[in-house]
């Protein structure tokens, strides 16, 4: 259950963030999440929401984009989708490589402020 | 009420990221290996460990920092084989981070460490998300968990470099199928090394010993790289 952990410290850079540009009040957060990061969508949310009670954050929304798997692909040359999780195989000629380029991500994209 | 759109593109990790990286900058200029240990609890991480330490001390200045929620009774273990072993209790918290690693250095010459191991908590979920600056990230699968456990954790699997089969004097009685667990380690890590061992019987550990003196000889963290695909 590291996604307390992950969503207090998420607040707390968000929190920095809306101050440094001047008290910015947030109504939503964008946050990309890989499928890879080792972080449960749910278990996040849920740790947001009870995390923002009592901060600038209370009754902000937290939106989640998942970021699918991408490897290097050494026969194609290039960043190739990945068949899943549970397999490390270039999705177009099926070459395994375990370069992942993405689908690791925990990134605050985006953040919408009330105009 | 209207809004407006700030792109911030901030990672949330970037705080420990920034330690682990500082942490490994400190590791190399030190020239100490250091390698971290993941599993799920019970599958024979200390007793690994505990063997480990006590040949190697032999040969290298070793050490180790030791997590657990509670408890100091990895390290004590472990000091049966090295002085050079702190316990780091996280109380609640089910992982080690950067920050931890960091407080529990503090006051250890580096330099005068050849090898360093750091058993994280036993769990196969969280501690995928934190980098200790480790230079090599052992995953611990053992016989009586079953094989398909990489199927179910494949992120600790993924972000890890080397596979450690453990308990395998028990793999009969266990009816561990190892060729499946061959295939799904292939499967969610690619190419990753897997080692055979039995901690109690001694079973493969020299083929381990060997892997870890050749990892100790490549200083830098690219021929490092290049060894353990090798």
């Amino acid at each position: 259950m590291h996604e307390l952990s992950i969503a207090i410290s998420m607040i707390d850079q968000i929190l920095e963030e809306a101050e440094r540009r001047g008290g910015l009040q947030v109504e939503v957060v964008h946050l990309r999440l890989g499928v890879s990061s080792g972080v449960y969508k749910d278990a996040l949310l849920f740790a947001y929401e009870v995390s923002c009670e009592g901060t600038p954050l209370a009754g902000s929304r937290l939106e989640i984009e998942t970021v699918p798997l991408r490897i290097h692909c050494p026969t194609c040359g290039q960043s190739r989708p990945a068949v899943s999780l549970y397999a490390l195989h270039c999705a177009t000629c099926g070459t395994a490589s375990h370069e992942v380029v993405s689908g690791r991500e925990i990134e605050v994209a985006s953040l919408e402020v009330a105009a | 009420m209207s809004t407006r759109i700030i792109e911030v593109r901030a990672k949330v990790m970037k705080q420990n990221d920034l330690l682990a990286r500082a942490l490994r900058e400190r590791f190399e200029s030190a020239g100490v290996c250091v390698i971290s240990l993941v599993s799920s609890p019970g599958s024979g991480k200390t007793a690994f460990l505990e063997k480990l330490l006590h040949r190697l001390a032999r040969e290298f200045h070793v050490a180790a920092l030791v997590g657990d929620l509670a408890t100091e009774n990895d390290a004590e273990r472990l000091r049966r084989a090295t002085p050079h072993v702190r316990q780091i209790t996280t109380g609640t918290v089910c992982h080690l981070d950067a920050q931890m690693v960091e407080t529990a250095l503090e006051g250890w010459d580096l330099a005068a460490l050849d090898i360093l191991f750091i058993e994280n908590v036993g769990n196969l979920v969280c501690p995928s998300s934190y980098d200790l600056g480790e230079g090599l990230r052992c995953v611990l699968l053992s016989a009586t968990e079953g094989e398909d456990k990489p199927l179910k954790y494949p992120t600790i699997f993924n972000s890890s470099d080397v596979a450690i089969l453990t308990k395998m004097d028990m793999a009969e009685a266990a009816e561990f199928d190892l060729e499946a667990a061959r295939r799904n380690i292939e499967s969610v890590r690619p190419g990753m090394r897997i080692f055979e061992v039995s901690s109690k019987t001694g079973l493969g550990m020299e083929e381990v010993l060997c892997f870890l003196r050749e990892l100790r000889a490549h200083a830098s963290p690219s021929a490092m790289a290049e060894h353990i695909q090798s």
